[in-house]
């Protein structure tokens, strides 16, 4: 039997404040009638100050599991998962083996289960072994326990246009989508960091935009070709951005994410050497910070994920070169967002919720997740701390690993609890372990 | 003390003056007889002296010798002998600016080099100066001269030649200031409990 | 100056202070013992994860003329290639009580890594990181230039003076040459006017935020700019290929408009002087002719970089040691 929560004077997506009961596994009651309804039992969370979001979800989450057990897994990830107030993750594609059949996303849609912090979608493999020559049986994924409706090489592009263009058709028969790491992989040979004034100076094989630019042009116009739908993930430059405008102008069926980190580091960051800013696609420059966030403030971009990316200490304490790109974001996503985007005036609490629940759900096919806050409705919240500071320290994450970017500085908001179907999985800050462990 | 000092040998509003400008003069003729006397004239001689101030010094000595020998060239007689690469002290100090060493024609076999400075201390200098003069060739003799001895030798070391005797506590800082380098001649003792 | 790793680290006071000293040591260099025994006691490590057996020698020559101990440590081909490596060499050399590490790595900022990571106290010196700097390249090549052509051509003393003035052209890969990347900001530091000579393939994107003029023409280089000297960059043949980046179409052409040949050599202002950092692809950027006319100082540059990598090691290790270091954060 799950408890049940009152929580006192929150406000949903940032309104009015109200009181809410959550039973049952479902929202059971706004305002005057919540507290009525709780009974004695129901433990009570005073929510005065605080906004009531849908729990988010992730589109773009790497959780390294199966292969890399070092450097996260399901477990450590989705924990890590719940306390930046997401309900829901997609577990990206490439891990060892590769999540490129049916037997290994079921065991990774089984072992998100098993730990339960948070509900965990395989995405699939749009070829084999990400290899880039086959396709992978996609309808095989669709069709199994983890109903696989995500479909991405990422880490690698989906390059061969013809292959692309298979996938985009193929994916069709079962509601799919391909989420395409646009990176031209013959102009991003050895690349380290973005192609332009810093990295001439630091003598670090650039990476250009049109490496990117150039993919997610070809891509729309295939999409528009064969009448798909196209997800383009973590795109980072101003060019990218022009381009996905003009593709749903055209009414194409693309969207687009853009990572926390994308909406506010830039390739000065470089200038130390430091690998922890080693990511890909890469840091880009301050004209590309503005214009992904003008992007996301207007629609254009239509989600933010994470491109959590946990590495292990001896990834990324090397010379740059040598060093795994990623970075870890599932813990900052919405203080990040909540930085750039709501402190600057550019989107509300509702937008919020768009862009980090409503809109990922949506795009992922998953039906009880990105939900609007009424009677009725599962109970996948986050109840969030706008007024809270927190001086990141990644030693101090529930991620398994320390590759945060985002490491002594000083970040606005905090969870204060999470919820998936009416149980707290985050309290007080604090994990549920007790709860949620079985 | 007399006007004109130039702002750039520092505030001597406190400093005690222990010789002037004709007393530097007196001393330098002395020893440059002294020198001439004990060598039997100056053919020989090869007078190094050590950057920063002992340099002007040899040179003055230098034009001296000259002066009473009219044989000698006295830019032919004086060189510089910079001696930071061979102390004993550098890791104890902050990274000192290298010298010029410069050797006058003839070179230094089988000649008679009198080492030139401002002040004879620890002695450390002139060790690290003979260490110098091997590594350039096997004089017949070295000889040191001082403008001024302020005592408290470290190493068995002793002048030749010295202008003034100056007995000081280790807390007295003793300072010679030059025309050529500073703007004017004197020798000044600042700090020290008086 | 507590590592040397870049050539932006020097401002023109060092800049010159180094150059200066390096003229003091070169004065030893010419005498029957040309050891010294300042850093007698002090540790340099040549820590070389590539292979460079001229720039090696270069250094273990400067340090043992000064009296320090030299260790070559050569890493490469060995279990050594990447990551955690670095950081194991560095706290080996660490407990070993390496006083300075001159370190030549293939990864672009790989010494800046070694010097700020906390996994050794001594000083570092980059000897070529990538296709990053090579400081010592580029002051090698400022005291070179100096002693040519400022001062009356070396007849004068040039100590404490820069290069203001002084047209200098850069000449082949600039995209792939840590050689390029110092010797532009050092010699604007000197107060030298850069002129970057390139097809346009071998020039960074990015290369309009550096102080240095980019032609795609040597000849009208040499014809409008008069250089005073001309710097040669090494040109891999392999960048010809498809697999090597395929930036020129053959040797040839790259040769026709951009190598140094007797008829350019000629064109230059008569009191010009050609650098080139070694090796050389004769009869590539090169002809034999230019390479061994007078005008070519390049076995110059070679003892040259003796005196400033003397310079270098002297001003890094001869001045007040750090506190001693008994905790590495590692």
């Amino acid at each position: 039997m799950n408890p049940r929560y009152l929580l006192t004077s929150v406000a949903p997506l940032g309104a009015d404040p109200v009181d809410v009961l959550l039973a049952d596994g479902v929202l059971a009651a706004i305002g005057a009638d919540a507290r009525a309804q709780a009974g004695d039992d129901a433990t009570e969370v005073d929510g005065t100050g605080l906004v009531l979001l849908p729990g988010l979800v992730d589109l773009h989450t790497h959780l390294r599991e199966p292969g890399r057990e070092d450097a996260e897994t399901i477990r450590t990830g989705t924990r890590a998962a719940a306390l930046g107030g997401f309900t829901a993750v997609h577990a990206m594609a490439n891990t060892s083996p590769t999540q490129d059949t049916a037997g290994v996303v079921e065991q990774v849609w089984r072992l998100g289960r098993e730990a339960g912090w948070v509900d965990v979608h395989p995405v699939g493999a749009v070829t084999v072994g990400l290899a880039g020559e086959q396709l992978a049986e996609l309808g095989a994924m669709a069709q199994s326990e983890a109903a696989v409706r995500v479909f991405s090489d990422d880490g690698k592009c989906v390059h061969d246009p013809v292959l692309m263009r298979r996938a985009l058709e193929y994916v069709k028969a079962f509601d799919g989508v391909v989420a395409q790491h646009a990176q031209e992989p013959r102009l991003t040979e050895n690349a380290q960091m973005n192609e332009g004034v810093v990295s001439a100076e630091l003598g670090l094989t650039g990476w250009p935009s049109v490496a990117e630019e150039a993919i997610i042009a070809r891509d729309v116009l295939l999409a528009e070709h064969v009448g798909s739908r196209l997800h383009v993930c973590h795109l980072s430059t101003a060019g990218s951005v022009e381009i996905v405008r003009w593709a749903k102008s055209r009414g194409i069926d693309v969207t687009a994410e853009v990572t926390p980190h994308h909406l506010v580091l830039t390739d000065d960051l470089a200038r130390g050497y430091d690998p922890v800013f080693k990511v890909n696609p890469p840091l880009r420059t301050d004209a590309d910070v503005e214009a992904v966030r003008a992007g996301l403030a207007d629609g254009t971009i239509d989600i933010v994920a994470t491109d959590h990316a946990p590495h292990t200490r001896e990834d990324k304490d090397c010379e740059w070169a040598a060093a795994a790109f990623g970075m870890t974001g599932l813990e900052t996503a919405l203080s990040v967002v909540q930085q750039t985007m709501v402190d600057t005036g550019r989107l509300t609490w509702a937008d919020v919720a768009r862009v980090l629940s409503e809109a990922p759900a949506r795009i992922g096919r998953v039906t009880d997740h990105g939900r609007p806050i009424a009677v009725g409705e599962p109970a996948n919240l986050v109840l969030w701390d706008p007024a809270a500071r927190t001086t990141v320290d990644p030693a101090q994450q529930a991620t398994k690993a320390v590759n945060s970017p985002f490491r002594g500085r000083e970040l606005p908001g905090r969870v204060v609890a999470t919820f998936l179907r009416g149980r707290a999985t985050v309290l007080d800050g604090e994990p549920c372990d007790a709860a949620v462990v079985r | 003390m007399s006007t004109g000092m130039p702002a750039s040998s520092g505030s001597l509003e406190h400093a005690n003056v222990v010789l002037g400008a004709p007393e530097i003069g007196r001393a330098l003729t002395r020893i440059a007889h002294e020198i001439l006397e004990r060598n039997k004239g100056g053919d020989d001689v090869v007078l190094l002296g050590i950057p920063t101030r002992g340099l002007p010094l040899a040179r003055r000595l230098a034009q001296r010798l000259a002066d009473v020998e009219p044989g000698l060239d006295p830019a032919a007689l004086a060189g510089s002998l910079d001696v930071t690469m061979y102390r004993d002290d550098l890791a104890h100090q902050p990274t000192r600016t290298i010298g010029a060493t410069d050797i006058p024609g003839g070179g230094l076999d089988g000649r008679v080099v009198v080492l030139v400075d401002d002040v004879l201390y620890s002695g450390r200098t002139i060790r690290a100066a003979l260490d110098a003069i091997s590594d350039l060739g096997r004089p017949r003799a070295v000889q040191l001269a001082a403008l001024v001895d302020r005592g408290h030798r470290e190493l068995p070391i002793r002048a030749d030649y010295v202008g003034k005797n100056l007995p000081t506590s280790t807390t007295e800082r003793v300072r010679v200031l030059l025309e050529e380098t500073d703007g004017r001649d004197a020798v000044v003792i600042d700090g020290g409990t008086r | 100056m507590r590592h040397l790793l870049s050539a932006s680290d020097l401002d023109v006071r060092d800049a010159v202070r180094i150059l200066d000293t390096a003229g003091q040591m070169a004065a030893t260099q010419a005498r029957e013992i040309k050891k010294l025994p300042t850093l007698r006691g002090r540790t340099v490590v040549n820590l070389f994860f590539e292979d460079s057996t001229r720039t090696r020698i270069s250094f273990e020559t400067a340090a043992k003329r000064l009296s320090a101990d030299v260790i070559n440590f050569s890493a490469k081909g060995s279990s050594v290639s990447k990551g955690e490596s670095l950081k194991d060499t560095a706290l080996t050399l660490q407990a070993m009580g390496a006083d300075a590490v001159v370190i030549r790595h293939q990864a672009s900022g790989a010494p800046h890594t070694l010097a700020h990571a906390g996994w050794t106290s001594g000083a570092v010196v980059n000897a070529g990181d990538g296709t990053h700097q090579h400081p010592t390249q580029a002051l090698l090549d400022a005291y070179t230039l100096r002693r040519h052509l400022v001062g009356d051509g070396g007849r004068a003393d040039v100590s404490g003076q820069d290069l203001a003035g002084l047209r200098v052209a850069i000449v082949g890969d600039v995209l792939h040459s840590r050689v390029a990347r110092s010797n532009v900001q050092l010699l604007h530091t000197l107060g030298a006017h850069v002129t970057l000579v390139s097809p346009p393939t071998l020039v960074p994107v990015g290369v309009e935020a550096w102080p240095a003029r980019v032609s795609y023409h040597l000849d009208e280089v040499i014809a409008d700019d008069k250089p005073d000297a001309v710097m040669m960059l090494r040109v891999q043949r392999e960048r010809m290929s498809s697999a090597g980046g395929g930036f020129f179409p053959s040797p040839l052409e790259y040769t026709r408009g951009y190598g140094l040949d007797a008829r350019r050599l000629a064109a230059l202002p008569e009191h010009a002087i050609v650098l080139h950092p070694g090796p050389m692809n004769r009869g590539l950027e090169i002809s034999a002719d230019a390479a061994d006319s007078p005008r070519a100082v390049i076995v110059e540059q070679v003892a040259n970089g003796v005196a400033v990598r003397m310079a270098v090691l002297y001003l890094l290790l001869a001045g007040e040691s750090p506190a001693p270091t008994t905790k590495v954060d590692a």
